[in-house]
């Protein structure tokens, strides 16, 4: 078996797959808590391609950005889930085309 | 090959196939799972960090998001009744769309990648310590740490009142 030594194109390529999938659950998903983990597969894909350019520029600056992109997807994480929450308690579902009360 | 490639081929492929069953799970739609393979997900690119000599990282990694925001999902997924989400079906126009536009991306993105030589003479050299690291968050990065302190504040204090019973 064959394969290049892993360099940086491998871990873009990784994070870039990786992106996509969550893309995917978001669009295809209808549930609003699993659309919301997609969200956060997102947000790793790129955490992960801030960590490779950091590694491979010789450069901490890319780690710093993802140690705040942590921080702050837990405080965002807090945040929405409470709304699906309080969304929930109004109008019992967590489904989002039963929420089309603002279609014309 | 050295032991490092295949350890990142592993974790790679162990990240994606979750990442795949997270969103996709072709035996069950409960989220209850998905949940379960995003954790397994978050951890094997724990992994992944580790190759990338991100030690701190890989470890706030599997407190933060393997531990607390997977601990808060599930708390919500128990909270709201959602078994009625097992029952429903996909939309095969959604479905479609769905897959003809992230395949699209993710083939642009890919070959994007593949072409640009992006890699071509970077040798890896940052060393993700927890000194280093802790040195430039208290130095370079002080006021950004202070504001992320305070918008977590923020955070803390509208869930308690978006939590609250009798939202006024």
């Amino acid at each position: 078996m064959h394969l290049t030594p892993v360099g940086l194109e491998h871990y873009l390529m990784v994070s870039a797959v990786l992106f996509c999938l969550g893309a995917l659950g978001v669009i295809m998903r209808r549930n609003l808590i699993v659309m919301y983990m997609s969200l956060e597969l997102m947000l790793n894909a790129a955490n992960l391609a801030l960590v490779a350019f950091s590694r491979f520029n010789n450069s901490l600056n890319g780690q710093v950005m993802v140690f705040f992109i942590i921080t702050v997807a837990a405080a965002e994480v807090a945040v929405g889930l409470a709304l699906i929450v309080a969304l929930y308690r109004k109008r019992q579902t967590a489904h989002v085309e039963d929420l089309t009360s603002m279609k014309l | 090959m050295a032991i490092q490639d295949l350890f990142f081929y592993l974790f790679a492929a162990l990240t994606l196939l979750c990442a795949f069953l997270v969103v996709a799970n072709p035996f069950t739609r409960n989220p209850v799972t998905s949940a379960m393979f995003l954790v397994l997900a978050i951890i094997s690119m724990a992994g992944l960090f580790v190759l990338l000599h991100a030690f701190f990282l890989a470890a706030v990694q599997v407190l933060v998001y393997a531990g607390a925001v997977m601990v808060l999902f599930l708390f919500v997924i128990m909270l709201l009744d959602l078994k009625e989400e097992v029952r429903r079906h996909y939309k095969t126009f959604g479905v479609v769309t769905g897959l003809l536009s992230v395949g699209a991306l993710a083939a642009i993105a890919v070959r994007a990648i593949w072409t640009s030589g992006v890699g071509a003479g970077l040798q890896p050299q940052a060393e993700g310590a927890t000194r280093p690291l802790g040195k430039l968050l208290f130095t370079q990065y002080l006021l950004p740490f202070e504001i992320v302190s305070v918008l977590l504040l923020v955070a803390m204090v509208g869930v308690v009142l978006l939590s609250k019973k009798d939202l006024k």
